[in-house]
């Protein structure tokens, strides 16, 4: 992969199975992001493929996109939308869902008394479990998360923590980029190393 | 749990879109009134004599209402590129170019139909005759919807571009001539009392043209600014 | 034969084939043009109606058509690049743009300096000088594009989009601004009648020599695009070096 006239992430090869985490480490500039973004299927890669189930993700880009999550730096928050209208609209276009499924998904990720406020009056660490709620409902089996813990304080850590290792308990999958250790209850996350 | 339909999802964005506009009222209005103020311009530029400005009316409506729907045009994915929900957009398993449409429909709904009813008023100040207004609305309807289903590719493609709205107007102007040419000749045979039917119906034809290919284009575009 | 043209798509061997077809054009082309010129300005007779004024016709004529040709080209180069995507054909696309803008200018100027001892006026708002005018706009809106934006190959991309949405828009526009200038009766004073053959060959020459022209300086700026993308390839180095 080629950013400009970098040559970034050379030879990078990862498997990821069910029930696994992976944390993608590694110093700033290392090309953590653009793998992320490369794996979600927003970056082609100039050489090699990404696949999902065997198949590569290019010719089944919406089987894909259906089972995957992506959590990037920004939130994807609209901040004249309060917290609910954002999951509402955009989980919505995603899936069928009602009002007290998200309800209880503020209320899990501890921003419940956030519900009605627009997202631009929310502190960063709020906007960050918003961004995360929307990953929780979304329902899909891999999680791409570029640098969840951004933000968040310890408690957000441990919950954010809690929360992955549930879903891959449930069977699911994560892929994340953290620059920090990663402890994930009830997993060992595996690590690979950009440099 | 059942994914959502093509409908369904077009209805939300649209609807998402909507509410976000009429939560910033102000930025609704400005194009409304660019288009009031360029049309003054004209009558203290040229001349205040109504024969005179009924003569170049048809083209003044035309340019000023063009230029104020172009003002708006680079807003069309500019906040959803900065906070990343347009990639949520890409992401979402529904296909781009049907929310390329919808983006373009509700983006002609905010600023393109406001100056289609602020027309009217225009019209009447540079001396248009009552009979030649529904023209007026007709075809600045069909032209703002070809502005911003063709001005949707411009705005695409000049994401996160430095001064992209220099550049945006730059790329799609020549691109709206044609339906500047035929428009701004369907409003002055109106005007002259002729039938306007000819011009309209091409009219008419560029925008169900624009309507159908600019959203595929306007995917391309998308695609390319998220790489 | 894909092979072959892989191999011809690979910056190296594409460098060392380009310096050697382009004396291949250039010198053809110049002694075309030097041609095309002799018939237009001293042989050919003088038209009946225009006067010496007419042999700018020589080269107005096949700059518009260069002008379009060019565009086309680098739409189909743009839609290969875009679809395939081949550097090759990015680089084919953005090296055509400011060839081909020269030669819509060319055009222009040429229709200027025609229409100014009949209408009085350094401009006409005749149907085919408005619509190169347009075709220069698009021009100028590829290579802006191409340069405002940083990463190197969403520039080639975004550009790509932005010529094949232009490419299918040219006919719309042209038949367009034929209409429009009908209505008006516009100055036709680009009617060419029936030509003898005097006149026609150094039309047709100077057509031939702008198209192998077009040819060698494409190569030339191929190259040039080629050394900037590859500047820190070590086969460029050596390549120099000799």
């Amino acid at each position: 992969m080629w950013r400009g006239d970098r040559h970034v992430l050379r030879n990078v090869s990862i498997d990821v199975l069910a029930g696994e985490v992976v944390h993608v480490a590694g110093p700033n500039g290392t090309g953590k992001t653009t793998l992320l973004r490369v794996l979600a299927g927003l970056l082609p890669a100039e050489e090699g493929y990404v696949g999902w189930r065997g198949r590569p993700i290019r010719s089944e880009r919406d089987d894909f996109n259906a089972e995957m999550a992506y959590l990037g730096h920004e939130n994807a928050l609209k901040g004249d939308l309060t917290s609910f209208e954002n999951l509402h609209y955009s989980i919505g276009v995603r899936r069928h869902l009602d009002g007290p499924e998200i309800d209880a998904t503020l209320d899990h990720l501890g921003i419940l008394r956030c519900r009605d406020l627009p997202a631009r009056v929310l502190s960063a660490g709020q906007r960050r479990r918003l961004a995360m709620s929307r990953i929780m409902l979304l329902g899909a089996s891999l999680w791409v998360l570029d640098e969840p813990f951004t933000n968040l304080d310890v408690a957000g850590v441990a919950l954010f923590s809690g929360l992955i290792g549930d879903h891959v308990a449930a069977g699911g999958m994560a892929i994340l980029a953290a620059h920090q250790g990663l402890n994930v209850p009830g997993t060992t996350p595996r690590i690979v190393e950009l440099n | 749990m059942q994914s959502t339909g093509l409908l369904r999802a077009g209805a939300l964005l649209y609807a998402r879109d909507l509410k976000l506009a009429f939560r910033r009222w102000e930025q609704v209005t400005q194009p409304v009134v660019f288009f009031l103020m360029v049309t003054t311009l004209f009558p203290l530029a040229l001349s205040p004599d109504t024969a005179q400005l009924r003569e170049v009316a048809a083209g003044i409506v035309w340019v000023a209402a063009l230029l104020s729907a172009l003002l708006a045009l680079e807003f069309m994915f500019r906040s959803d590129y900065e906070d990343g929900t347009l990639e949520q957009l890409v992401l979402s398993g529904q296909p781009l170019w049907w929310l390329s449409l919808v983006k373009a429909m509700a983006h002609w709904t905010v600023s393109g139909l406001p100056l289609v009813v602020a027309s009217p008023l225009v019209a009447a100040s540079l001396a248009v005759p009552a009979a030649a207004q529904p023209t007026v609305m007709v075809s600045l309807l069909l032209g703002t919807g070809i502005l911003s289903f063709l001005g949707a590719v411009g705005a695409g493609l000049t994401l996160g571009v430095r001064r992209g709205s220099v550049l945006l107007s730059l790329l799609v102007l020549p691109l709206t001539m044609p339906a500047l040419i035929f428009g701004a000749r369907a409003v002055d045979m109106a005007i002259m009392g002729d039938s306007s039917r000819g011009p309209l119906l091409l009219l008419a034809a560029m925008f169900i043209l624009s309507l159908t290919l600019g959203p595929f284009a306007t995917s391309a575009a998308l695609k390319v600014s998220m790489e | 034969m894909w092979t072959w043209f892989h191999k011809l798509a690979s910056p190296p061997h594409f460098y060392r084939i380009a310096g050697k077809v382009i004396p291949w054009f250039s010198w053809p082309a110049l002694i075309l043009i030097l041609l095309g010129l002799y018939g237009g300005l001293v042989v050919a007779p003088m038209d009946y109606q225009q006067g010496e004024g007419f042999r700018i016709f020589y080269v107005h004529v096949p700059s518009a058509i260069m002008s379009m040709f060019v565009y086309s080209n680098m739409a189909i180069a743009a839609g290969i690049g875009l679809i395939w995507r081949m550097k090759l054909a990015h680089a084919v696309a953005a090296a055509s743009a400011p060839i081909g803008a020269w030669f819509t200018f060319c055009a222009l100027a040429t229709g200027s300096i025609w229409g100014k001892p009949m209408w009085g006026t350094w401009w006409v708002w005749d149907a085919r000088l408005t619509s190169e005018l347009i075709l220069l706009f698009l021009y100028l809106g590829f290579i802006a594009l191409r340069s405002s934006i940083e990463d190197p190959q969403r520039a080639d991309r975004a550009a790509a989009v932005l010529a094949l949405v232009g490419v299918i828009n040219l006919p719309i526009i042209h038949y367009s601004v034929v209409w429009w200038n009908s209505l008006h009766q516009g100055s036709t004073m680009f009617k060419s009648g029936a030509m003898s053959i005097e006149m026609k060959w150094p039309a047709l020459a100077m057509l031939f020599g702008f198209m192998l022209y077009f040819g060698a300086v494409l190569f030339v700026r191929l190259r040039a695009e080629v050394i900037r993308r590859e500047r820190n390839a070590t086969w460029l180095k050596q390549e120099l070096a000799r």
